[in-house]
């Protein structure tokens, strides 16, 4: 078997204080950002953050307000979309329908004058899988195997960077898990960088090394999905990758490696290495998952942060059972229990405590909107 | 009851469709394919000597006449509207893909602005056309002026006719080429540029090829309505520019040689046939999605 793996090295893709402004309003907003060469990067945000601007941008599609892009040294802000080392796997695959899936994938070599295309093409098709399809019409295929043509078409031309413009989004939720493992595999087999832009932080966090997330045209934070997951660094980012409990409290103190911060009354323990506040005004953050649920009178293991609470809701979701637990001053918590245990569920209007380690909290800056990205996530995916 | 219950829903859909095309096709029996019939009777019926007065018979001989007497009115209506069909396509395609790619909120009105001739009567237009194009007017004066006439006129000469056409069935080319282009998702053309095609290329590559059947359905409403039309020669054009169409006329309202004009009209209608079957089979648009 051929190896599809590209010989020269690959370069890093920079974007230098890009802008772009539509209208007045800043769609990218002085976006600096290296992603480095062989990586799997991706862009996540809600709809309308910039994300598909910037890559867009990238492609040559848009002409940046100001700013530079750099492939490598090479600045390619002014060249044409057309003399870029740089190919798009667009939303819907924009294949082309009067051309079959041979010749949809053949099109960006031959417009480059490559005289013999057939290896390369059927090297790709075996790449992803669609040999058999050679002769079929894109209209004659489903949505998936559209969606892989559209990265053969693309990663065929061996780009320096592939971009992928909500390449998932058309897919149904079963389809879209498979793919994200086949997308996955080719990165890792071509060795190409694939940026991707998403709206999906599962989808994101699943596929990417790297996620920057992006809102309002800038990026709120860039790290592993890992790390911006476990400690993200704002509101917006705690809220937007999944669920998050979220209370307001202050910096009072500290012992070691851990400050103490109070909320209500009760005092939290939290490594000084997640505090993100600028000032003593802070958000105290934990996760649901994090979160365990004890019986009354049941000891909890030490220096453990520790809250009593009466459940108000209680729903079994197969893996694991999801509480709504109200605390002294009238907050409800979210937990997620995994259903590890024979014992009887805690049921509605029991009283519990509560308790999680200081290194699964984090705090966050006390002047942010404490709704930031709520309303942007994207439930179900 | 009994009988109703016994129809299958499939069978009661079939018999609905049916009942859709009958008023069509009534319509296409009781108009065209009778006096179709009747047209091809005539066209063989024999003369009797005074004028008008024909007897049923079968005179192959006028065919024959037709072609002899006429071939010249024959090829010019084919040339003047095979001219008058690419002056049309090249007038319209840009326009087209203007108004459905980039005119934006102006489209519906461009689009209208389309159509608006079509408020005022054909035969007005074209008499309208006599003024625009007369030897006095500031059409002819200032073309005359830049030495761009070689014959110092425009009315009455071919000229006249091809540019008469052209703008009679300039819609007719705009309408079908602008619904195929509108079709096209921007996308494809990105997707062009962003596989190393130039904009000519992705023209050339995509937009040209998607775009075929407007180009084949526009080319046909124009042509086939241009290769029998009259009115053009006969009101911008001198006697030497007269088309199959002119001939027809003359032959029926004039000469009252009812078979001539028949067999004229046959012949025309086999000749538009057999370049519509050779045209559409080499644009290949059966191919096409």
């Amino acid at each position: 078997m051929s190896e599809p793996r590209r010989s020269t090295p690959v370069a890093d893709l920079k974007l230098v204080n890009l802008s772009k402004i539509y209208g007045g309003f800043a769609a990218v907003d002085d976006l600096t950002l290296t992603i480095p060469g062989g990586s799997f990067f991706a862009l996540l945000g809600p709809s309308g953050c910039g994300k598909t601007t910037a890559l867009r941008m990238v492609a040559g599609l848009e002409n940046p307000a100001s700013g530079q892009i750099f492939v490598g040294e090479r600045n390619i802000t002014g060249l044409k979309a057309y003399k870029r080392p740089v190919n798009t796997v667009f939303q819907s695959y924009a294949l082309f329908p009067h051309l079959d899936i041979f010749e949809n994938v053949a099109f960006g070599l031959r417009r480059r004058g490559v005289k013999d295309v057939t290896d390369s093409v059927k090297r790709m098709l075996e790449l992803v899988e669609l040999t058999p399809m050679a002769r079929r019409k894109p209209g004659q295929l489903s949505g998936g195997q559209q969606q892989r043509v559209a990265v053969a078409r693309a990663l065929i031309n061996e780009p320096d960077v592939l971009l992928l413009d909500e390449p998932l989004g058309a897919l149904d939720l079963k389809l879209r898990r498979q793919m994200q493992i086949e997308l996955k595999r080719i990165q890792v087999e071509v060795g190409t960088t694939f940026v991707h832009v998403t709206h999906d932080q599962e989808e994101a966090m699943t596929m990417a090394d790297t996620i920057a997330v992006m809102n309002q045209g800038r990026i709120e934070q860039l790290g592993a999905p890992t790390q911006i997951y476990e400690n993200p660094a704002t509101v917006f980012v705690a809220n937007f990758l999944g669920q998050c409990n979220l209370i307001p409290g202050q910096i009072t103190g500290g012992d070691g490696d851990n400050a103490v911060l109070s909320a209500n009354g009760f005092n939290f323990a939290v490594p000084r290495s997640r505090i993100h506040a600028s000032g003593s005004s802070a958000i105290i953050g934990v996760r649901p998952e994090k979160i365990t649920m004890y019986w009354a009178d049941e000891p909890l293991p030490e220096g453990h942060n520790r809250l009593e609470g009466t459940v108000t809701d209680v729903s079994f979701t197969g893996v694991s059972t999801q509480y709504l637990v109200k605390v002294p001053w009238g907050q409800e918590l979210v937990v997620f229990e995994q259903n590890l245990s024979l014992e009887e569920l805690s049921r509605r209007g029991e009283k519990v405590q509560i308790g999680w380690a200081p290194g699964h909290t984090f705090a966050l800056d006390g002047a942010e909107d404490i709704s930031a990205g709520m309303g942007a996530h994207v439930v179900g995916v | 009851m009994t009988t109703a219950a016994a129809v299958g829903p499939a069978r009661r859909r079939a018999r609905i469709a049916y009942l859709l095309l009958l008023p069509g096709v009534a319509w296409l029996a009781i108009f065209f394919v009778i006096p179709l019939i009747s047209l091809f009777f005539t066209s063989l019926q024999v003369s009797t000597g005074s004028s008008g007065k024909y007897k049923a018979g079968f005179n192959w001989q006028n065919y024959v006449e037709a072609l002899s007497e006429y071939w010249e009115f024959f090829l010019r209506a084919l040339i003047y509207a095979g001219i008058a069909t690419v002056l049309a396509l090249v007038i319209a395609y840009p326009l087209a893909y203007f108004i459905a790619q980039k005119a934006g909120r102006w489209r519906a009105l461009m689009l209208v602005l389309v159509v608006a001739p079509f408020f005022a009567s054909f035969l007005l237009r074209t008499y309208a056309w006599k003024t625009i194009l007369a030897d006095d007017s500031l059409i002819t004066q200032s073309l005359n002026w830049m030495h761009l006439l070689p014959d110092g006129r425009i009315l009455n000469t071919s000229l006249a006719v091809i540019a008469g056409l052209t703008y009679n069935f300039l819609p007719f080319m705009i309408l079908p080429l602008y619904v195929a282009l509108d079709k096209i998702d921007p996308r494809l053309i990105e997707a062009g540029s962003d596989l190393y095609a130039s904009p000519f290329t992705t023209f050339r590559k995509v937009t040209w090829p998607l775009s075929m059947p407007g180009v084949v359905a526009g080319t046909l409403l124009t042509f086939i309505p241009a290769a029998g039309d009259y009115i053009n020669a006969e009101l911008l054009g001198s006697t030497k520019d007269k088309m199959i169409g002119n001939a027809i006329q003359t032959n029926f309202i004039e000469f009252r040689d009812y078979p001539m004009a028949s067999a004229l009209s046959f012949i025309l209608m086999a000749a538009i046939l057999i370049i519509v079957t050779v045209y559409i089979r080499r644009a290949g648009t059966e191919d096409l999605v």
